[in-house]
């Protein structure tokens, strides 16, 4: 069985941020939502002090608690591990953004443009309205790991069907693919690094692994 | 994009007034089944109790995006407690309604519109621990303070009713309230001590604490002393039984308004240990925000 999963390595980071801009570009979120985000922890005390820089974003949990307080089935996990949500049918109340402890989702209830109430052309271009009023979050690029399965690529290896962040990351923090196949990128890189996954005593199974030091 | 909790956007009073209205309505109808011999009474407490639950989905109903869609929240009673107290609905209006135009009496329906009151009642509580993201509500004790609040503010307004209706106010309704009090005073207790013992977002605990204060005077003790001075120098009715119910109904809702509203905190960020570069050493993680 497939379950993609990402992979960050912290040592790596530098918070540039490209990551979050791929993501905006390629998935046309609205100015006030970022499905890819860096956050940037400042720790310790001077004159040891430490910034880390950490990509977050929905961790596609292997047992989703915003799949399961979904009134409506509309958030669902496919056989691949991928966590994603049936626009049609989610109602927008807002659950599943309260159950996630990873503050993942959103939803926004009016259109907006980068500069006002006036889109750009590509903004018009790309305005879905099924995502008003819905949650959205990041998907793993969806529609490119679905490419794979037609033209016989690997996600994680040919750019056409690894998820926009990955493929942006100028310092390659990030990296996608199956963790249950043994040969794949991030299934080696696991097994050469130490590795935690965020909040993981709440029992959500992430299938987001953060790197932060060799073995 | 904050790392320490902040506070959610996506649930704010409309929400907050689901488990107000419903705690209150469910609980009135559990202690609107002590006023099934009085007809009058009990159709005044049993559609109050109706209103109320009405009032509090017609107020999420409200806060959704998509409100046509609002049909689809029957599609996942498999997981979603949201489905399950949306389920429920129905049948407690329907019982409801039919024990209201018998007036009560020893049929079956008061009892059945009661019992899926507490169903409801209870599916509330477990709306709130399946909220992972917000520590505040997942607490699993936060189930017995739901239920045990809405018992209180049933068993005030039931006091404030039968102090206005025609007839007697049943004595042991005030030893009722009292008992309610008590329960909900171990809870509260319970649930404050389990979440600073865990650990929970500092904002969310100085919230939570802050309103606890008062509560425990104001919300406790004032209606506590009331009902037992009723008690102690008069025939346990009345006036004083009337206004400990206003307090206790008045305070439960400002202890939900004050949870669901002010403490829902989300779970932030936290690192279990920092990423070392270069020949950097080993540091702890941080988790910012937190009491522990």
């Amino acid at each position: 069985m497939t379950r993609y999963i990402m992979t960050a390595d912290l040592r790596r980071c530098i918070g540039c941020q490209t990551c979050t801009a791929s993501c905006r570009q390629t998935n046309a979120t609205p100015p006030d939502v970022q499905w890819r985000s860096v956050i940037d922890v400042e720790s310790g005390e001077y004159p040891d002090v430490r910034r880390s820089f950490i990509p977050v974003g929905c961790q596609h949990c292997g047992d989703p608690p915003c799949m399961h307080v979904c009134p409506t089935t509309a958030t669902y996990q496919r056989d691949d591990g991928l966590v994603e949500i049936d626009y049609d049918k989610c109602i927008g109340c807002g659950y599943c953004a309260v159950a996630c402890p990873y503050q993942a989702r959103h939803i926004t209830h009016r259109v907006s443009f980068a500069y006002g109430d006036t889109p750009m052309a590509s903004e018009e271009a790309r305005l879905d309205p099924r995502r008003t009023s819905v949650a959205t979050k990041c998907t793993f690029c969806m529609d490119r790991v679905d490419a794979a399965k037609v033209n016989g690529l690997t996600p994680g290896v040919d750019p056409e069907v690894t998820p926009a962040c990955v493929n942006s990351c100028i310092a390659g923090v990030l990296a996608f693919g199956d963790k249950q196949d043994p040969d794949s990128n991030v299934s080696k890189l696991l097994a050469e690094t130490q590795h935690f996954r965020m909040h993981e005593e709440l029992g959500t199974d992430p299938g987001f692994y953060y790197i932060w030091d060799k073995k | 994009m904050r790392v320490a909790p902040w506070h959610q956007t996506n649930w704010d009073w409309r929400a907050a007034a689901n488990f107000m209205c419903g705690g209150s309505g469910t609980g009135l109808m559990l202690f609107a089944l002590f006023a099934t011999d009085t007809p009058a009474t009990y159709r005044v407490m049993a559609t109050l109790a109706m209103v109320l639950v009405a009032a509090g989905l017609s107020c999420v109903w409200l806060e959704i995006g998509r409100p046509w869609r609002a049909l689809n929240v029957f599609r996942h009673p498999q997981t979603s407690w949201m489905t399950r107290e949306g389920m429920v609905a129905p049948f407690y209006f329907g019982c409801g309604a039919i024990a209201v135009w018998v007036g009560g009496g020893e049929g079956i329906f008061p009892i059945l519109a009661a019992a899926l009151g507490l169903l409801f009642l209870y599916c509330q509580g477990r709306i709130l621990t399946a909220s992972k993201g917000i520590p505040a509500w997942r607490e699993p004790k936060i189930i017995a303070l739901v239920i045990s609040t809405g018992f209180v503010e049933g068993a005030g307004l039931a006091a404030l009713i039968f102090t206005v209706m025609p007839g007697d106010t049943p004595r042991w309704l005030a030893i009722l309230l009292l008992g309610a009090l008590i329960l909900r005073r171990l809870a509260w207790t319970r649930y404050k001590d389990a979440l600073t013992q865990k650990g929970a977002p500092k904002k969310a605990l100085d919230v939570l604490l802050g309103f606890g204060v008062g509560f425990d005077k104001f919300g406790q003790l004032l209606p506590g002393i009331l009902i037992l001075g009723s008690l102690l120098f008069g025939d346990g009715t009345g006036a004083m039984i009337a206004l400990a119910g206003l307090v206790a109904f008045g305070s439960g809702w400002s202890l939900k308004f004050t949870i669901v509203a002010r403490a829902a905190f989300n779970q932030g960020f936290a690192l279990p240990v920092l990423p070392i570069r270069g020949q950097g050493k080993e540091m702890p993680g941080v988790k910012p925000g937190w009491s522990k």
